[in-house]
């Protein structure tokens, strides 16, 4: 302690202040200004227009496309990222680091890659598209064609949230609830899931977000036909592209304020779960 | 906790579930719904023109609703778009040869350019020069671009329709001038094109760039995405510069057979592009700064379209699958005059 108090004196305070300013700079520049930007680019001409861009068809239907693509990409992916984690931190099998890195691998991949493997696959021209084709069933550029990519680009989310915390916290519970006679599913309602649901919430969020934030794959997939399958990303850049700029960044506040609504709801449920946390680390 | 799992797990499956009903019911319903794929000025027009429409096929068919849904892009984008199966019922693009390229795959008959008058182009349109307020640099004609310091903008051949008439109407300018040859007009295009900091994808990108992002001196665009970057952004902004010689620009439009035929929308996909060289249609073109191929209407919006020499891809380069062919395919003359020098 002693040490690390002298060490800090011999730093000028020149320095300190500088490294600071740098910092705070740094922040504004980066993160709040652009964030300052949208809100004040969308409500330059007041409120009226503001409300009026968010209630128009083409922009309902853009928001109603995007919640409903994260209410089918965000329950899939968390089933997902905690049946993934359970399996790859409780058991030894062959072929999980394998695994492990094909979870990772949306993470590392460009979103218009993942967009594309889509059209290779499921387009008019790709393996299944001729099959489709009898069948009539449109996978790409439909809300199919969004959704599957949106689950693609967020799958490892959760996962990625929760393996570390199961790895540290080890199969030890698990072992003791077994050999008290409890059942698979018992021990991963009672023991398992209490342990992780903070990383599990934080997962949620993280993979709720970006499904809705999603451009470039989705991009992709969608074919940009106005109020049928253009998310809210993707009618930010038609409305921008029409010259709609308080419009444009209309939809782009809104999606930002979802954003935030998403992290407000985090700090506040771990604020008033503070305790109930504290126990927890302290078990 | 274990209820409100299983019960988003329900919601998931059931989510999937409709989802997979409703595109399977959505041919079935009773409202009428056209595609129309077109390329990236044409928001504007397509946007009036389809309530136009709209009212006409509903006082002509006993009320009957039709909802025309709009998707817009570089032309070629939007080409690739509908061979991948993006389901139009029309394409409206920015030359023939996209749409050449979509019949090449089958969807569309090869005759396409015959079934509409005018070789299915209802209006035609031609590249001219957007410059800065006052034209501070003097930009007059197509041998100013090449000028060193003067930075161009103009989108992608390879995505954008537009970006390849002004490719080829610099192309043009350089063949005719006293001892042109091919070699001499290639130098002239690769020259212009080392003016060029921003290779946008589409047309309306290019403009977003120039005019609201404020780079380049000049943009080389459609007469129509001139007027209306005008209009948008105010006067007194920019001026448009008419080149004394450009390319007659013929944005070509077609049914998608196949698909109007599984959707058994071809009636009123037919109608639609009928009705564009109505009176009607042909005066709501003009408006928007495209040259109606009518007459009688041209003469009246006489003023808006000033009249410069204009030259036609078939006169210069043997057609546009020619055209294609020898400058925008991969390796072609774009690729070579483009390519950075290996080090």
């Amino acid at each position: 302690m002693s040490d690390r108090r002298s060490a800090a004196k011999r730093d000028p305070s020149w320095l300190a202040g500088a490294l600071i300013a740098l910092a705070v700079l740094y922040f504004v520049l980066v993160l709040l200004l652009p964030l300052v930007t949208v809100f004040a680019e969308a409500l330059r001409r007041g409120f009226g227009e503001y409300f009026a861009a968010l209630q128009e068809p083409d922009a309902l239907a853009a928001i109603r496309l995007t919640l409903l693509v994260a209410a089918i990409a965000v329950p899939l992916n968390t089933v997902f990222g905690l049946a993934a984690a359970w399996a790859v931190t409780k058991f030894q099998f062959w072929g999980k680091s394998a695994l492990l890195t094909l979870i990772d691998l949306p993470f590392s991949i460009s979103p218009v890659i993942s967009g594309l493997v889509f059209v290779l696959l499921y387009g008019a021209r790709g393996w299944f598209g001729p099959l489709l084709d009898q069948y009539d069933i449109h996978v790409i550029f439909s809300v199919t064609g969004v959704v599957l990519a949106t689950v693609l680009v967020t799958l490892p989310f959760v996962a990625r949230e929760l393996i570390p915390l199961m790895q540290a916290q080890g199969s030890d519970e698990e072992a003791a609830a077994a050999t008290l006679g409890a059942s698979g599913w018992r021990t991963f309602f009672l023991v398992t899931l209490p342990n992780i649901k903070w990383a599990l919430m934080y997962g949620v969020l993280l993979c709720t977000a970006r499904a809705m934030g999603e451009f470039g794959a989705v991009a992709v997939v969608s074919g940009h036909i106005r109020g049928e399958t253009a998310t809210m990303p993707l009618h930010v850049e038609i409305l921008y592209n029409e010259y709609s700029f308080v419009a444009a960044f209309a939809v782009a506040s809104l999606l930002a304020l979802f954003a935030l609504v998403t992290l407000a709801v985090k700090s506040l449920l771990e604020a008033r779960f503070a305790q109930q946390l504290a126990a927890q680390r302290w078990r | 906790m274990s209820n409100s799992f299983s019960r988003r797990a329900v919601a998931a499956g059931i989510g999937l579930g409709a989802l997979a009903a409703a595109t399977g019911a959505h041919a079935q319903q009773h409202r009428l719904e056209l595609l129309n794929v077109s390329y990236d000025p044409t928001r504007e027009l397509y946007e009036q023109y389809n309530q136009l429409f709209a009212a006409e096929w509903a006082r002509t068919h006993s009320g009957q609703q039709i909802h025309i849904a709009q998707s817009h892009g570089g032309s070629g984008r939007q080409a690739r778009a509908v061979i991948d199966g993006l389901r139009a019922d029309v394409v409206t693009l920015a030359l023939a040869y996209d749409i050449d390229a979509i019949a090449q795959r089958g969807l569309i008959a090869r005759n396409w350019i015959t079934r509409l008058p005018n070789n299915s182009a209802p209006y035609t349109s031609t590249m001219v020069f957007l410059v800065r307020h006052g034209n501070p640099w003097r930009i007059r004609n197509w041998n100013d671009l090449t000028r060193r310091g003067i930075s161009v903008i103009t989108p992608n051949p390879k995505t954008s329709g537009g970006a390849r008439w002004n490719y080829l109407a610099a192309w043009a300018f350089a063949l005719r001038q006293p001892s042109g040859t091919p070699d001499t007009a290639r130098a002239f295009v690769q020259q212009l094109f080392r003016n060029v900091p921003v290779l946008d994808t589409g047309a309306r990108g290019s403009t977003t760039t120039f005019a609201q992002r404020r780079i380049g001196d000049v943009l080389i665009t459609w007469e129509n995405e001139a007027h209306l970057a005008q209009n948008e952004f105010g006067a007194g902004q920019f001026d448009i510069v008419y080149p004394p010689f450009s390319i007659l620009a013929e944005p070509s439009v077609a049914v998608v057979d196949a698909n109007v035929d599984r959707r058994g929308t071809r009636a009123a996909a037919e109608a639609y592009l009928r009705f564009l060289y109505t009176e009607a249609g042909q005066d709501l073109a003009a408006r928007n700064f495209y040259r109606p191929r009518d007459a009688q209407v041209l003469a009246r919006n006489r003023s808006r379209f000033p009249d410069i020499e204009l030259v036609t891809v078939d006169d210069v380069f043997g057609g546009w699958a020619q055209a294609q062919r020898t400058h925008f395919a991969d390796g072609g003359v774009f690729d070579q005059i483009t390519a950075r020098p290996r080090a």
